[in-house]
């Protein structure tokens, strides 16, 4: 039947594919670049995994390797799934299958990458939606800890690293309080500034005790290095107004770089996010507005009111059904598009933009000579359940399959019912 | 400022304590018999029947004569009112005065309990109509002191414990007589509420809808006792029946839809019930008056929310603030629509606030006279004690207030509350009014002096002097602080003259030299009558809106004509997608559909480039359902709930919906148990009652669950039965076998107890009611068409079903419907093989297959949702459209009514943006039955509405806080969201 015809190397599920070893040009569909352009006739032409041809189709340049005629369809690089915890759980409600929460408040020295499972069976359902790389991120505590970012076709966790130890991840202090039950007053938390003070403290200790002997040794300390010197990111998840100007202040006080996550009300706030060049996180679109005032469209809006302003936006996967539903991360995106935002910029949010705010867009993000080949091919538009269709998706050049657990039930099934 | 303290007198001369028939041991035995005639008063006889100039003559307790001509007899004690009136004392209908309630033990291992403690009483531990509030009665003197205060001479009492709680004690708050006069009735009322017993942990019944079905059936059985078929002793039932002719008071708690739903329990079960309701019975004030019963309503207005800090501020939600300024006028609106009501001080902090509340609802328009009535004849009346209590009567008990003037003016006194002919002071009647501007006149100096009841204040010219002042019994004491050394004090203390216009007396200086001062009146106190001022400007109240929270309408959408014009139109019928096609809405149905339609007064709409499509139908959702009413799972079966009764018609979701395409709806029980509860299917139809949700004639469906969630896997502790797929399948045996004999023995003509659980499963039985049961592997999709094969019957659903795929034949053979997830899955254990593939393997098999929602957010995506079984399992265009719209309507049996385009049809209709399936489409235009619920331009106008009246009401509040109103923290709603384990532990 048609459908199956969809479905690539039937017998590679799973199984990493190896090292890119021919050329591939992809001939003639509409090319989505994720820097906000896109090529109509597009040719893209990549080996050795690294994309060595953008253009047009119409250039009269010699093909390489294998041609794969791509006319009516559509190219995008891979997206990236921000603020996941793929790979960290299998199940959710199995208690044996989850890594993502350790004990204690303070946590930098905790690694995410070391638990991330390269064979997770909810991991290679994000392939087939174009999804093929994350940022796997630890939750709790007050410092959940450093998070990493994979690729989504390797045989481990070492294979799967595309930037180790890309950030800290910190929960930063509610200023309000609120109690269950009776009364339901919403309340100043009298200890935010002391809860501030305590995070405050504790990054002029690492500092204090990097610029030190270093003897003895302080493991939490120690993992807090890439703040100061930059080669790490603060996560801050955060969303009030308040506590978004508050956080802003806090990452200057201390000379580190600031990404906001998770910003509900980030759009009250756009002008210091501006003035300090602060990227944002955003949830995901497919949320229940908090309040029953708000408009229906509000958390389909977020996007738009943060773009427009310049903000430099992605999209973060912490809250919804998690980690199954991160697969819906293109819809999202077209979500966002239907809602206002111009239909490129959504593509960039999930490529060019998430590879920036991790610090990889060196390599990924955008379909550019001398980048990765990480790229996927789609039927129609990707940012639509009814397009988003793969027919093929490489990264690093590598061809990968499509299968998954759900594919192979899919056609041990219909074939059951086929024979009966 | 120091307080002056009431004292209470109380004069035990009037009435005899020492009980007529009693031995006395301590002296002579003398009985008092005095008269005591009350002249010259305006006298209340009833809020109606007023005499001015009357008499009122009172001998042991009681009203003996009334009236303008009535002969006072020798040796009476005679007190002259000139100018002063007599009010009937209020009465309390609902209070646990002087009762304790119990103490529920803690249960640290959250260990639930599923039988009862009890034996010899009725099955369940929260009916406890055998409990007699007098046996634990110990009159409260300290709590009598202020409702005496508060005007109230009779308080109905009782233990506030359980669902059927007991009979009450009525009780005259007669402070210095004992029990054997007080006590008016053991017996007053039957009371109810929606609270469990805090004596026993018997975790049935759960939930709102499982404490009507418990009603519903307590009442029946009640009748099969009386009939004397139980073969057992039911201590229970038996005080129940005893006490079915006393007044049955029912505290519905703080919902409205409560009181209302309770009602109809009441009028299928012959019982006429008496609500203590929620305070804001404005906002649903149609259906209470349909309810024709006597509302005992709470004045317990909130205080305005501080909303300086726009922060927290920005957390509330306008139908709180609404509320804060629409509440007062709760009564006001009752008495408008002729609801009977009471009025009561329960959920009042402090009694304190009673009078001023009752003055604020006055000023926001209620009338006076319905104010006393609701006090005193009403409650009397409810109470069957007309001819004792609430009026003055010949005959009545004497308890009666004294005022200086109207009872509910600001500026009256209440003097005195007689309860039962003994007198408690509440103000001293013989005090002098000494209020004015005095000259104070000591050692060549003058000051000014200037009294105001029992508060003054000293100056020297206009300048305001530290000082101290009290006026008690005739004497004033004032404390003067030197006003440049604050550690020197001039005291005075002089008594009031013959002339009641001067004071003298002795001053005592910084020195301690004594000399003598007078204070002499220049000029009475000026009456400023603020109260009245502010009395003529009744306050601003924001009007009502359907429903009565943010996106509310104004007045209820109307149905229309409407023609759609050039439309692309999405049947869902054989004729699939009509290009530049017109559609017409008439008398909400669908009436034509063709091309160059006309209609005479038909509302056009040019759809083109737009898309026309029938209205989405969510076959499992749980949205609009209050919290706490989504599971009834203290039993492994409650077929006898039904969701109907737990409906939230102003839950924000329905409105979210309709802005989704979202027409129609199943809200289903929850899977905490094997058998669920009855299903409520509805149409979003928002603003409307909830009972105007429901479909009329809608075909019965129940809730079953299999799995996981009903076999407990993520409770603590495993103690219920069942606990594995095993038990899972003897559950459904048991009760479909029990089903079948209690059917049998129904249809034998014999007696019978009705079992209301029963009679939902022979429904089932007698394919009379369809089942969607939770489902997930298909081991025990299989079991259950088993079971069903067995007793000869079908399930009609399967919901969730996300290994239909693996038995989608075995499911097409049994004639089962499927209705799924697009793609969920990994949650939890049982949807490790969960594949998206479902629905489009099971539809290519021929199974009748939905996509639906169990989801708030996701309802209102389903088109979306629908889209992706072209992406996962190629389903064409149209089938995937047909799997939210015309296959939900199949599997919910309304296929005929919605669903479709089809002229006859219902006119549920959405007009998209877009292709519907498109991610960038919206719904541009919801339509129910020919009224439009969901516009985008009407949304925009009412974003705007509700920034504006946010605005207004903040600054309103604002202005409160800064005139030195009480103010309270904001409130922030949580917005749980309702999933099939609401009651129990997390995602489904």
């Amino acid at each position: 039947m048609l459908f199956f015809l969809c479905i690539g190397n039937s017998f590679a599920q799973q199984t990493p594919a190896s090292k890119q070893t021919k050329a591939f040009s992809i001939e003639g569909a509409t090319a989505h670049l994720g820097d906000g352009t896109e090529i109509d006739d597009s040719l893209i032409m990549f080996a050795d995994g690294k994309i060595t041809f953008v253009g047009s189709a119409k250039m009269k340049i010699a093909r390489q390797g294998t041609v794969i005629n791509a006319r009516g369809k559509h190219v995008y690089p891979g997206f990236i799934a921000v603020n996941s915890t793929l790979g960290l759980v299998e199940i959710n409600s199995v208690k044996a299958s989850s890594d993502e929460e350790e004990l204690g408040t303070m946590n930098p020295h905790i690694r995410s990458l070391i638990a991330y499972n390269a064979e997770s069976k909810v991991v290679e359902t994000m392939r087939p939606n174009g999804i093929l790389m994350g940022q796997i991120t630890p939750r709790g505590g007050r410092i959940s800890g450093t998070s990493s970012v994979v690729q989504f076709d390797a045989w481990n966790w070492e294979d799967a690293a595309l930037k180790v130890d890309d950030g800290i991840h910190m929960n930063w202090p509610t200023s309000t309080t609120f109690r269950w039950g009776a009364g339901e007053g919403v309340k100043i938390n009298e200890n935010y500034s002391k809860n501030i003070n305590e995070l405050s403290d504790y990054l002029d200790a690492g500092k204090d005790y990097l610029k030190g002997s270093k003897s003895p040794k302080n493991l939490e300390l120690e993992a807090l290095k890439g703040l100061f010197d930059k080669t790490q990111k603060l996560y801050m998840h955060v969303n009030g107004e308040r506590e978004i100007t508050d956080a802003v202040h806090f990452a200057k006080k201390h000379g580190v770089d600031l990404v906001i996550v998770g910003a509900d009300e980030a759009h009250k706030v756009t002008d210091i996010l501006v003035k300090n060049k602060i990227p944002v996180v955003i949830k995901r679109a497919h949320l229940i507005p908090g309040n029953n005032d708000d408009n229906y469209d509000k958390s389909y809006k977020t996007a738009l009111h943060l773009v427009e302003k310049g903000i430099t936006v992605t999209i973060g996967l912490e809250e919804g059904h998690v980690r199954m539903n991160d697969r819906n991360l293109p819809f999202n995106a077209g979500t966002f598009a239907a809602h206002g935002l111009d239909k490129e910029e959504a593509v960039k949010l999930i490529t060019l933009n998430a590879a920036k705010i991790l610090g990889i867009d060196n390599i990924v993000g955008s379909l550019t000579v001398g980048k990765d080949a990480t790229l996927f091919i789609s039927e129609g538009d990707a940012l639509d359940m009814r397009g988003n269709i793969l027919t093929e998706a490489f990264i690093q050049g590598r061809k990968l399959s499509l299968e998954s657990h759900q594919t192979k039930l899919w056609k041990r099934y219909s074939n059951k019912y086929k024979n009966q | 400022m120091k307080k002056t303290l009431l004292l209470f007198l109380f004069l035990s001369t009037l009435v005899g304590q020492a009980q007529e028939y009693f031995p006395t041991n301590s002296g002579v035995k003398t009985s008092e018999n005095t008269t005591v005639a009350f002249i010259n008063a305006k006298i209340y006889v009833t809020p109606t029947q007023i005499i001015n100039k009357g008499t009122l003559l009172v001998k042991d307790g009681k009203v003996v004569s009334v009236g303008k001509n009535v002969r006072i007899p020798n040796g009476a004690k005679t007190l002259d009112l000139s100018g002063k009136s007599i009010y009937p004392s209020f009465i309390e209908v609902y209070s646990d005065f002087g009762i304790q309630t119990p103490i529920q033990q803690p249960n640290p291992n959250r260990i639930r309990q599923y039988e009862a403690n009890r034996k010899g009483y009725y099955w369940n531990d929260h009916i406890r109509p055998e409990t007699n509030g007098f046996d634990s009665f110990k009159y409260d003197s300290k709590k009598a002191t202020d409702l005496l205060k508060a005007g109230f001479g009779v308080v109905n009492t009782h233990m506030n414990d359980g669902i059927a709680s007991g009979s009450g004690v009525l009780v005259a708050l007669n402070s210095s007589s004992t029990d054997a006069y007080r006590i008016l009735d053991t017996k007053s009322a039957q009371y109810f509420s929606v609270n469990k017993s805090r004596l026993s942990r018997q975790a049935y019944p759960g939930s709102f809808i499982g404490k009507t079905a418990l009603l519903r059936q307590v009442f029946m059985d009640a009748k099969w006792y009386e009939s004397g078929n139980a073969k057992n002793k039911d201590l229970s039932l038996e005080a129940l029946i005893a006490n079915k002719n006393l007044t049955q008071i029912f505290n519905a708690g703080q919902t409205n839809l409560n009181a209302i739903r309770l009602d109809k329990v009441g009028d299928e079960s012959g019982v006429q019930f008496s609500f203590v309701g929620s305070g804001h019975e404005y906002e649903d004030i149609q259906e209470i008056k349909n309810m024709n019963a006597t509302m005992i309503v709470p004045v317990n207005f909130r205080a305005a929310y501080d909303v300086s800090n726009p922060y927290l501020a920005n957390q509330m939600e306008l139908s709180d603030m609404r509320r804060w300024n629409q509440e007062p006028s709760n009564l006001a609106v009752l008495a408008k629509n002729n609801v009977n009501f009471t009025i009561t001080t329960h959920t009042l902090k402090s009694v304190a606030v009673f009078q001023k509340n009752i003055q604020k609802a006055i000023q926001y328009g209620l009338d006076e006279t319905k104010v006393l009535e609701a006090l005193t004849t009403v409650p009397a009346k409810l109470l069957g004690k007309s001819s004792e209590i609430g009026s003055l009567q010949n005959g009545s008990y004497a308890n009666f207030l004294i005022t200086s003037g109207p009872i509910f003016d600001a500026s009256t006194t209440v003097y005195e509350n007689w309860v039962q002919g003994n007198k408690h002071v509440l103000s001293d009647m013989e005090a002098i009014d000494v209020s004015g501007e005095y000259t104070l006149s000591y050692n060549n100096k003058n000051l000014n002096l200037s009294i105001d009841g029992t508060k003054g204040t000293l100056k020297n010219g206009t300048t305001a002097l530290k000082s101290k002042f009290s006026y008690k019994d005739n004497w004033v004491t004032i404390t003067m602080n030197n006003q440049n050394d604050t550690s020197k004090y001039t005291r005075f203390v002089g008594a009031l003259d013959d002339n009641q216009t001067s004071f003298s007396g002795t001053v005592v200086d910084e020195s301690g030299n004594e000399s003598s001062f007078t204070a002499i009146k220049k000029s009475d106190k000026k009456k400023v009558s603020k109260k009245k001022n502010s009395k003529s400007t009744t306050p601003m109240v924001v009007p009502v809106t359907y429903p009565n929270v943010g996106y509310g309408f104004a007045s209820k959408p109307k149905q229309e004509t409407i023609l759609f014009k050039n439309a692309t139109v999405w049947t869902g019928e054989k004729e699939g997608i009509l290009k530049n096609t017109d559609v017409l809405l008439k008398d909400g149905k669908i009436a034509q559909i063709g091309t160059k339609l006309r209609a005479r007064g038909a509302r056009v709409v040019d759809a083109t480039g737009k898309h026309l499509s029938a209205g989405i139908i969510d076959e499992h959702t749980h949205i609009a359902i209050f919290n706490g009413s989504v599971n009834e799972g203290g039993q492994n079966s409650s077929a006898e709930v039904t969701i109907e009764d737990g409906i939230n018609p102003s839950d924000m979701n329905i409105y979210r919906n309709l802005a989704g395409g979202v027409t129609s709806a199943q809200l289903l029980h929850g899977s905490a148990n094997p058998i669920g509860g009855r299903s409520a299917i509805i149409k979003l139809k928002w603003g409307e009652t909830a009972d105007n949700l429901v479909y009329k004639n809608a075909p019965k469906f129940i809730k079953f669950a299999l799995g996981e969630n009903v076999k407990q896997s993520s409770a603590r502790v495993n103690y219920r039965f069942p606990q594995t797929r095993m038990g899972v399948e003897q559950v459904f045996t048991d009760y479909f076998q029990r089903a079948k004999e209690y059917d049998a023995a129904k249809k034998s003509g014999k007696p019978y107890r009705k079992d209301l659980e029963m009679e939902v499963l022979a429904e089932i039985l007698n394919k009379e009611r369809f089942v969607t049961s939770h489902s997930y592997v298909q081991s025990e999709i299989n079991m259950l068409m088993k079971v069903a094969d067995k007793f000869n019957f079908n399930i009609n659903t399967f919901t969730h079903i996300l290994e239909g795929y693996k038995v989608a034949d075995k499911m097409k053979a049994h004639g089962v419907g499927a209705s799924t997830f697009s793609d969920w899955w990994a949650y939890k254990f049982e949807v490790n093989d969960a594949i998206p593939y479902n629905a489009a393997i099971m539809h290519n098999v021929g199974v009748t297959v939905a996509i639906n929602s169990d989801d708030r957010e996701m309802s209102r995506r389903l088109n979306q949702e629908a889209a992706k079984t072209i992406k996962y399992g190629a389903m064409t265009e149209l089938e995937a459209w047909k799997m939210v719209t015309i296959n939900p309507a199949k599997l919910l049996h309304l296929d005929d009514r919605v669903g479709s385009i089809k002229v006859g049809k219902d006119a549920d209709v959405v007009l998209w943006t877009d292709h519907p399936m498109s991610i960038y489409t919206k719904a541009q235009t919801t339509i129910i039955d020919g009224t439009v619920y969901f516009d985008l331009e009407q949304d925009l106008a009412k974003r705007k509405a509700i920034q504006k009246e946010r605005s207004m009401l903040m600054n309103m509040m604002l202005n409160e806080k800064n005139n030195g109103g009480k103010v309270q923290a904001p409130k922030k709603n949580l917005n749980r969201a309702n999933t099939c384990e609401t009651e129990a532990t997390e995602l489904n």
